[in-house]
C-alpha cells in the first residue's frame, strides 16, 4: 500500500509514492532520484543524509517521507541555489567552495551531510569559533578527514559569508525556516 | 623544470562530491533492477539442521531465494590469495553461504532476491533455520588451547599459520641473557572495525546474450576483484567487467573478495535481471573485515647507556572465523618484518602464531600490520627509556640507524631505501619546544595538572612492491602497476591507470606528475580509473603503493609520449631530436627560440600522420608497466602532548605534532589530509575504538551507537611538518603518506598518557584508553601507595 507525497524539493514541487514506512532518505534517493544525500548508518549517528527541512538540517534517516508532505527539503543538490548567484563562488555555496579550496573532503562521502549541517550553524551562528564548529559537526562523522579541513572550511565559508553580508541558508528556505521558528506553517 | 610537482592544487575529483554528482555503488539504478538481501547467522557457532526457505519464497515481491545447497557446485569457494610461505598454513574452505555450519555472528546463511529493498528484507525474516548452537571460541589465546572448540575441522588447534622472522632466535636469546637491562612486556593491540562511511555494496547486471557481466563494486581493487571473480563465478575474464565507481573510504575493508559480492553476481547471471546489494551499517560492523587484533609477548634487551641490543616478538593474531584474502600476509610479511622499526637492532626474533576463532574475519585495515609493528616497539622503548631514567627522545636518537648507513639492512632480512630519521625527531622537537614542554610539565605536575609527551619514531614499508618479492613472499598477484598515456589530436590528456584511487586524491596528483612531463595545462589531463573495462590492470590501492608505484607508471609512460613528441617535432622543425629543449609544453631549435612546436602541434601532427619521420607508427600514446625494485620506507616522528585527569580519567589531547617524510611531495595540500586522516584513526583505536565480543561471540559493538569513533570535538588541531628524502628506487623520489598516520599516532598518544600517568607509577594499560580504564589505574596506584605507606 503506497501513499502519495506532495513537498517542495530544491524549490521545485516533487511528488511521488511511497509506503508509509519509506524513510526521508530513502524516498529523496530511490523515488526522486537525488543520490547526493547518503546512507551511512542504521542508527541516526553518521550524518551522511543531513539535509535542510524547512531550512533547518535534519537527518533524513530520522524522518518518514511522509512526514514531508507539504514541507521544503533542500539536498545538496539545492544548496547552491539557496543563495543568489552574486553570493555564490565560482557557482557554489560559499561553503562548497571552501570545502574544496581546503580540501575538507576525501572520499566524499560525509560530505553532502556535513555541508548541510554546516549550512544550518552558519545560518543560526554566523561567526562561530573553533570549538563551536566542532561542536556543531558532532552528529556527523568522517572517516577520512580527520576533520581538520573540514572545520577551516566552515571558517573560511564563515567568512566569506560574512564579508558578503548573506545568509548560509538563504531564499525561500530562510523564510520557511523562520516561519517553523516562530510556530507558524510555513 | 617540475611546476605543478609540490603545489597544492585544489582536487579534481571534488567539484562532483561536493554537489552531489557524484555515483557511488549503492546510487546506481538500473531498468528491471531487483534488490538482495542476505541473512545471517545469529549465533557465533552452529550447525545448521536444516534451512527452510518455502515461506520466504512465497513472500509478496520476492523473486529467488538462495541457501548454500542452491550454490553447490555453481559457485566456488571464496579463495585467500596471500598464501604465506614457511608458514604452515591452512586455508580452509569458504563457503559463500554455510549450509553445514556457521563460524561466527554474520557468516551468510542465504540470500533473498526480490523486486524492492523492503521486501527483501522482510522476506529474511520468513526464512527458518534451524540452528543446533555450539560452544564458541572469540579469543585467540583460548582458541589454542587444547580442547577449544574447532572452527574448521581442518585446522587442527585453530592454528592456520606459524611464522618466524629474525636474524636467529638463539643469538637473540643470549642476548637478551646477557643484557644489562630487559624490558618485558605483554601488550593488547585491540580489534577494529575500519568503518567506512560509505557501507559495502554491489550491483551486478548480465547480458544473456553476450554472456558479459558487469560488477559495480565497492572496491579498493576492482582488476583483482574480477580475477577472483572470473574463478569463483566461472565467466572468463573477458566477458566480466568490474568497475569501483565512485567509493567512500575503504582503509583495507574494500580488498577482500567478499562471498557477497559473488553472490549478487551470481543471482544477476542466474535470474538475467540486474541485482543490487547494499549491506546495512550493522552488517558492516559484522560482516566487513576487522583489523588488528593481536596479543603480543615482547623482549626488548639494551644497555644501561640505551642502547638497545636485542627484540623478541610473539605474537597471537586472531584473523577470525575465515581466511581473508590477504589476511595471512598482514600479521607476517607487513608486520614481523618491520619490526626493528627506525632503529638498529642487532638481534630481531620475530614469532606469530594466526589462529582462527568464531568473529568475523580480520583483515588489513590501514597501516596493517605495520601499526602492530610500530606500537609494540614504540611502547617498549618509551617503557626502556623510564627503566634506565634516560630521556625517550635522546633514547630514541641513539638508536636510530644513522643517515649514512642507507641503504640499510635489517635483521629481517628488508633494505630501507633512504632516510634520516634523527631530522624528523628533531624537526618534531623544534617545532614542540620539547625543552621547554617538559620544564611546564615539570611546573603543572607540582600544581596537581598532568601533562603527558608522548613520542613515536616510525618507519613504514610502503609502495608494494617488487613482484618477485610478492611472489617470494606468497602474494598471489603481481605488484606492479600500470598506465596509458594517450594524448589525443587536440593535445588533450587521457591516462588511464590500473590503480584505484577511492578518496586519496590521486585523479589529482596524477594529473599533475603528466602535466609536467607533457608540459600541459592540469585541466588537460583527465585520469580514468577504477573500470577494467577501460583500463590496464593494475593491482589496487592499498599499502601506500598507489601514488609510488602508479605514478611510477605514469611517469614512465609520461617519458614515453614525450620522446615520440621530440621525435615529431624535430621531423617538423626540420632539426635533430638532440637539438630541441623542451620547455613550457614547446620543444625549440637550440638557439633559435621562434622555431618550435607545441605540444598540442605535435599531437595534431602524430594524429594527421601526413607526414611522419619514416617507419613511426601514427598516433601520440605509450603505455608503461612499473615493477618497483624496492618497497619504499617513509619515516617520521609524531608527538602527542595530553592532560590526564586522573579524578575522572579524562584525556585531553593538547598538541600533535607530525613529522613525515613521505620522500619527495607532489601536493602538499593532500598530503597534509591523508596525515589529518590516519592520525585521527590512530588516536581512535588509542583513545576510544574497539571491537568487543561477548564470550558467545556476540559483537556488541555492532552499531554506531556502540563503537566509539573520532568526532569532530574531541581532536586538537593536527600541526603537520615534512622532511623530504627523496626515495632513490623511485623514478619520482615518491614514497608514499596513506598510512603513516594510524602507524605512528596510537602509540603516540599512548605513551602521551603513560608519559602523564608516571607520577602514578603507572606504565602500562591497554587501549582504548577510556576514562574509566584511567581512573580505576589511578585508584589502585593511590591505594597501593597508601597501602606502602600505611
Ligand atoms: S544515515 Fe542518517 S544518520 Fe546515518
Ligand atoms: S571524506 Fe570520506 S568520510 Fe568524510
Amino acid at each position: 500500500m503506497e501513499v502519495t507525497v506532495r513537498l517542495t524539493v530544491n524549490g521545485q514541487p516533487a511528488e511521488g509514492s511511497a509506503e508509509p514506512r519509506t524513510l526521508l532518505v530513502h524516498f529523496l534517493r530511490d523515488t526522486l532520484g537525488l543520490t547526493g544525500t547518503h546512507v551511512g548508518c542504521d542508527t541516526s549517528q553518521c550524518g551522511a543524509c543531513t539535509v535542510l527541512l524547512d531550512g533547518r538540517a535534519v537527518k533524513s534517516c530520522t524522518l518518514l517521507a511522509v512526514q514531508a508532505e507539504g514541507r521544503a527539503v533542500t539536498t545538496v543538490e539545492g544548496l547552491a541555489a539557496l543563495l543568489p548567484p552574486e553570493a555564490r563562488v565560482e557557482g557554489l555555496h560559499p561553503l562548497q567552495a571552501a570545502f574544496w579550496e581546503k580540501h575538507g573532503l576525501q572520499c566524499g562521502f560525509c560530505t553532502p551531510g556535513m555541508l548541510m549541517t554546516a549550512a544550518d550553524l552558519l545560518s543560526r551562528k554566523p561567526d562561530p569559533s573553533e570549538a563551536e564548529i566542532r561542536e556543531g559537526l558532532e552528529g556527523n562523522l568522517c572517516r577520512c578527514t580527520g576533520y581538520q579541513n573540514i572545520v577551516a572550511a566552515v571558517r573560511l565559508a564563515a567568512e566569506r559569508l560574512r564579508a558578503a553580508g548573506a545568509a548560509a541558508v538563504g531564499g525561500e528556505a530562510a523564510l520557511a525556516a523562520g516561519a517553523a521558528a516562530q510556530g507558524g506553517a510555513p | 623544470m617540475p611546476t605543478l610537482f609540490g603545489t597544492p592544487l585544489r582536487r579534481k575529483e571534488d567539484p562532483r562530491l561536493i554537489t552531489g554528482h557524484a555515483t557511488y555503488t549503492d546510487d546506481i539504478r538500473l531498468p528491471g533492477m531487483l534488490y538482495a538481501a542476505i541473512l545471517r547467522s545469529p549465533h557465533a557457532h552452529a550447525r545448521i539442521r536444516s534451512v527452510d526457505a518455502s515461506e520466504a519464497v512465497r513472500a509478496p515481491g520476492v523473486v529467488r531465494v538462495y541457501t548454500g545447497r542452491d550454490l553447490e557446485g555453481r559457485l566456488g569457494p571464496i579463495p585467500t590469495a596471500w598464501l604465506v610461505p614457511d608458514a604452515d598454513l591452512k586455508t580452509p574452505p569458504h563457503p559463500a553461504l554455510a549450509s553445514e555450519r556457521v563460524r561466527y555472528a554474520g557468516d551468510g546463511v542465504a540470500m533473498v532476491v526480490a523486486e524492492s529493498r523492503a521486501a527483501a528484507r522482510d522476506a529474511l525474516e520468513r526464512i527458518r533455520v534451524d540452528y543446533e548452537p555450539l560452544p564458541a571460541v572469540v579469543d585467540a589465546e583460548k582458541a589454542m588451547e587444547p580442547g577449544a572448540p574447532l572452527v574448521h575441522e581442518e585446522v587442527p588447534g585453530n592454528l592456520v599459520l606459524h611464522w618466524r622472522a629474525g636474524n636467529g632466535a638463539e643469538a637473540a636469546e643470549r642476548a637478551i641473557a646477557q643484557a644489562e637491562v630487559v624490558v618485558r612486556r605483554r601488550l593488547r593491540n585491540q580489534r577494529l572495525i575500519p568503518t567506512a562511511m560509505e557501507p559495502r555494496a554491489a550491483v551486478a547486471q548480465y547480458n544473456p546474450a553476450t554472456g558479459e557481466l558487469t560488477l559495480w563494486l565497492t572496491s579498493q581493487n576492482p582488476h583483482i576483484h574480477r580475477v577472483l571473480l572470473s574463478g569463483a563465478l566461472g565467466v572468463p575474464e573477458q566477458k566480466l567487467r568490474v568497475v569501483a565507481p565512485e567509493v567512500g573510504g575503504g582503509f583495507g575493508s574494500k580488498i577482500p573478495f567478499y562471498p557477497d559480492e559473488a553472490l549478487v553476481a551470481f543471482a544477476a547471471r542466474d535470474l538475467g535481471r540486474p541485482v543490487k546489494w547494499t549491506e546495512e551499517r550493522s552488517e558492516n560492523c559484522r560482516a566487513t573485515t576487522h583489523g588488528r587484533d593481536h596479543v603480543q609477548e615482547v623482549v626488548l634487551a639494551g644497555t644501561r647507556d640505551g642502547r638497545i641490543t636485542a627484540l623478541r616478538v610473539r605474537a597471537v593474531a586472531n584473523l577470525g572465523a575465515y581466511l581473508s584474502t590477504a589476511a595471512p600476509g598482514v600479521p607476517t610479511i607487513l608486520f614481523g618484518l618491520i619490526t626493528s622499526g627506525p632503529y638498529a637492532i642487532p638481534h630481531i626474533d620475530v614469532e606469530v602464531f594466526g589462529v582462527l576463532t568464531h568473529t568475523t574475519p580480520v583483515e588489513a585495515y590501514r597501516g596493517a600490520g605495520r601499526p602492530e609493528a610500530t606500537y609494540l616497539l614504540e611502547r617498549l622503548v618509551d617503557l626502556y627509556a623510564r627503566e634506565i631514567g634516560m630521556d625517550p627522545a635522546e633514547l630514541r636518537r641513539r638508536n636510530f640507524i644513522p643517515a649514512h648507513r642507507f641503504p640499510y639492512e635489517t635483521p629481517t632480512g628488508l633494505t630501507y631505501d633512504s632516510g634520516n630519521y634523527e631530522r624528523a625527531l628533531e624537526k618534531a622537537l623544534e617545532a614542540l619546544d620539547y625543552d621547554g614542554l617538559r620544564k611546564e610539565q615539570e611546573e603543572a605536575r607540582k600544581r596537581g595538572r598532568f601533562l603527558g609527551i608522548g613520542l613515536s619514531s616510525y618507519v613504514e614499508i610502503c609502495g608494494l612492491g617488487p613482484s618477485k618479492v610478492a611472489g617470494a613472499v606468497g602474494f598471489q598477484g603481481g605488484l606492479w602497476e600500470s598506465a596509458v598515456v594517450r594524448v589525443h589530436p587536440t593535445g588533450k590528456v587521457n591516462v588511464y591507470i590500473g590503480s584505484s584511487p577511492h578518496g586519496q586524491g590521486e585523479e589529482t596528483t596524477f594529473a599533475q606528475v603528466v602535466a609536467d612531463e607533457l608540459g600541459v595545462p592540469v585541466e588537460d589531463v583527465e585520469i580514468v580509473h577504477g573500470d577494467t573495462a577501460q583500463t590496464p590492470m593494475g593491482w589496487g590501492t592499498y599499502g601506500s603503493r598507489t601514488t609510488p608505484v602508479g605514478s611510477g607508471a605514469l611517469a614512465l609512460a609520461a617519458r614515453r609520449v614525450a620522446e615520440k613528441a621530440r621525435k615529431i617535432a624535430a621531423h617538423m622543425l626540420e632539426a635533430a631530436p638532440e637539438d630541441l629543449d623542451f620547455r613550457d609544453g614547446a620543444f625549440q631549435v637550440r638557439g633559435v627560440p621562434e622555431r618550435k612546436a607545441t605540444i598540442q602541434q605535435v599531437a595534431l601532427q602524430a594524429y594527421l600522420a601526413w607526414n611522419l619521420p619514416e617507419g613511426m607508427e601514427p598516433a601520440l600514446e605509450a603505455s608503461a608497466f612499473y615493477d618497483p625494485s624496492n618497497f619504499v620506507y617513509p619515516f617520521g616522528t609524531h608527538v602527542a602532548v595530553v592532560e590526564v585527569e586522573p579524578a575522572t580519567g579524562q584525556v585531553k589531547l593538547l598538541r600533535y605534532v607530525a613529522v613525515d617524510d613521505p620522500g619527495r611531495v607532489i601536493n602538499p595540500l593532500i598530503v597534509d589530509g591523508q596525515v589529518h586522516g590516519g592520525v585521527v584513526q590512530g588516536i581512535g583505536q588509542a583513545l576510544w575504538e574497539g571491537a568487543v565480543y561477548d564470550e558467545n561471540g556476540q559483537l556488541l559493538t555492532g552499531s554506531m551507537m556502540d563503537y566509539a569513533l573520532p568526532r569532530a570535538g574531541f581532536l586538537p588541531p593536527i600541526e603537520t611538518y615534512r622532511t623530504e628524502t627523496p626515495s632513490p628506487v623511485n623514478p619520482l623520489g615518491v614514497k608514499g603518506v596513506g598510512e603513516t598516520g594510524t602507524i605512528a599516532s596510537t602509540p603516540a598518544v599512548v605513551n602521551a598518557v603513560m608519559d602523564a600517568l608516571a607520577p602514578f607509577g603507572i606504565d602500562h594499560l591497554e587501549m582504548p584508553l577510556t576514562p574509566e580504564k584511567i581512573w580505576r589505574a589511578v585508584r589502585e596506584a593511590e591505594a597501593r601507595k597508601g597501602g606502602a605507606a600505611a
